[in-house]
């Protein structure tokens, strides 16, 4: 189908971003890659008053590698992230995790920040950024930025913290070094959305894990890999209310129970193995 | 700043298969139907509209995109391919398209110009992939006539594989 009519801005500047938000709010779309966005408006599952195009933007394009983080900016997409030199030695899970993202088509427009604020609970990149601990990064014109950490910013399916009036400029992920990384799920066909996706990070016996696909949002627990080696079923069911998950027209929730069984031991043990 | 309303339209200007063309087009047209209403650039195919089926996969700047899923207006000043540049002006096909001929790798051909596009855009960045990078880039098309190995048999050909 075609989209509803809309209005069409493409600033130049993140300032008149800004401007252009306090004006519009609520009825201002964010077009950056629009992977997630124009499909929702060709189906006219949503309507937009005006959309402000970001894509053309040069400061949000760009990936910042800082002492402490890699920042990523709004317009910088998912292949330009995948193609960046220094991605597998300082985000070795963000490696693991992007050739899942969509397909090789979507990742030339698609973008990192793009799938972080459309929030769907079994999105890749939002499951990384929340197991890395990382930050998004909020800028309004009324009051300037604010940086919240990835729990505060997804509140449940679709849903985020982000104002009316704020521009997500760039997310943070931590560079951890020296952590293993690993990445896994399960879906119909490589590049649709998952229906379970689990990502760990490593460091010697301590692990963190995330799951996409059974909640609103990722969950993230630390788990350590001995017990999950030697006492699975006491380490599930004691999280087994984390990992239940729930029935749709996809699988139910006792077969997303089942992948998250298989998924988290083989994810923590491929992650252990590249630890160090 | 560009700043267009809803009815307005605008004279898009942009470089097709290396001729520069221009059409009127309001914000909401995507760039499929520019290149095939507004340029008349039919060569293109339109499936699904949501950004599935990839066969409206044409080249922006040199990287494959799916036009269903670009506004015409975002391509301004662009550099767009589509599978109208493949062949030589005499008709003769380019490598890539013979190789889809000799391996059967078409029948209906609906999806066709998506995949010749798509994997343009990869065999020049990736000149000598693997069969499992051949199949990811073609997860991102469909082809209900599912001639699905033919088209890996004929890339790999292309690449140098067989």
């Amino acid at each position: 189908m075609k989209p509803r009519p809309f209005d069409y801005v493409r600033p130049d500047t993140v300032d008149e971003v800004l401007e252009l938000l306090a004006e519009y709010g609520d009825d201002a779309r964010i077009l950056a890659g629009g992977q997630s966005l124009v499909p929702m408006l060709n189906l006219r599952l949503i309507d937009a008053a005006v959309l402000i195009d970001v894509s053309r933007i040069a400061e949000l394009a760009e990936i910042r590698d800082q002492p402490a983080a890699v920042e990523v900016g709004a317009a910088v997409t998912q292949n330009a992230l995948l193609g960046w030199p220094q991605l597998a030695q300082r985000l070795p899970l963000v490696a693991a995790a992007l050739p899942f993202v969509g397909h090789f088509q979507t990742r030339n427009k698609g973008t990192v920040c793009g799938s972080i604020a459309h929030a769907d609970p079994s999105a890749e990149l939002p499951l990384a950024l929340a197991v890395h601990g990382g930050d998004v990064v909020l800028r309004s014109q009324a009051r300037g930025e604010r940086v919240l950490s990835v729990s505060q910013f997804q509140k449940g399916m679709l849903a985020t913290a982000r104002e009316p009036d704020e521009l997500m400029t760039a997310v943070h992920f931590p560079a951890l070094a020296g952590w293993g990384a690993a990445f896994r799920e399960v879906a119909r066909r490589h590049g649709d959305f998952a229906i379970v996706a689990v990502a760990g990070l490593v460091m010697g016996e301590w692990a963190h894990v995330g799951v996409g696909g059974l909640h609103g949002r990722p969950v993230v627990t630390p788990v350590r890999a001995d017990v999950l080696r030697e006492r699975p079923d006491d380490w599930f069911r004691e999280w087994l209310d984390y990992f239940e998950g729930y029935d749709d027209l996809h699988a139910s929730a006792a077969m997303r129970h089942a992948m998250c069984r298989k998924l988290i031991p083989e994810v923590v043990a491929e992650a252990q193995s590249c630890f160090g | 700043m560009l700043r267009m309303k809803r009815e307005e339209r605008r004279r898009i200007a942009l470089t097709l298969n290396g001729k520069k063309l221009a059409a009127e087009a309001e914000p909401r047209m995507l760039l499929s139907d520019f290149l095939r209403h507004g340029l008349g650039a039919t060569g293109t195919h339109v499936g699904c509209e949501h950004g599935v089926c990839g066969s409206c996969t044409v080249l922006v700047d040199g990287t494959a995109v799916r036009s269903c899923l670009t506004l015409a207006v975002q391509a301004e000043g662009r550099e767009v391919r589509t599978v109208e540049s493949l062949a030589a002006p005499d008709g003769a096909l380019n490598p890539l398209q013979a190789a889809f001929r000799d391996h059967h790798a078409l029948q209906c051909g609906f999806c066709t110009p998506g995949i010749l596009m798509s994997f343009t855009d990869f065999l020049a960045r990736n000149p000598r992939p693997s069969e499992a990078e051949i199949r990811e880039v073609l997860s991102g098309h469909l082809c209900r006539c599912t001639g699905y190995a033919n088209i890996v048999a004929a890339v790999k050909e292309v690449a140098g594989k067989s």
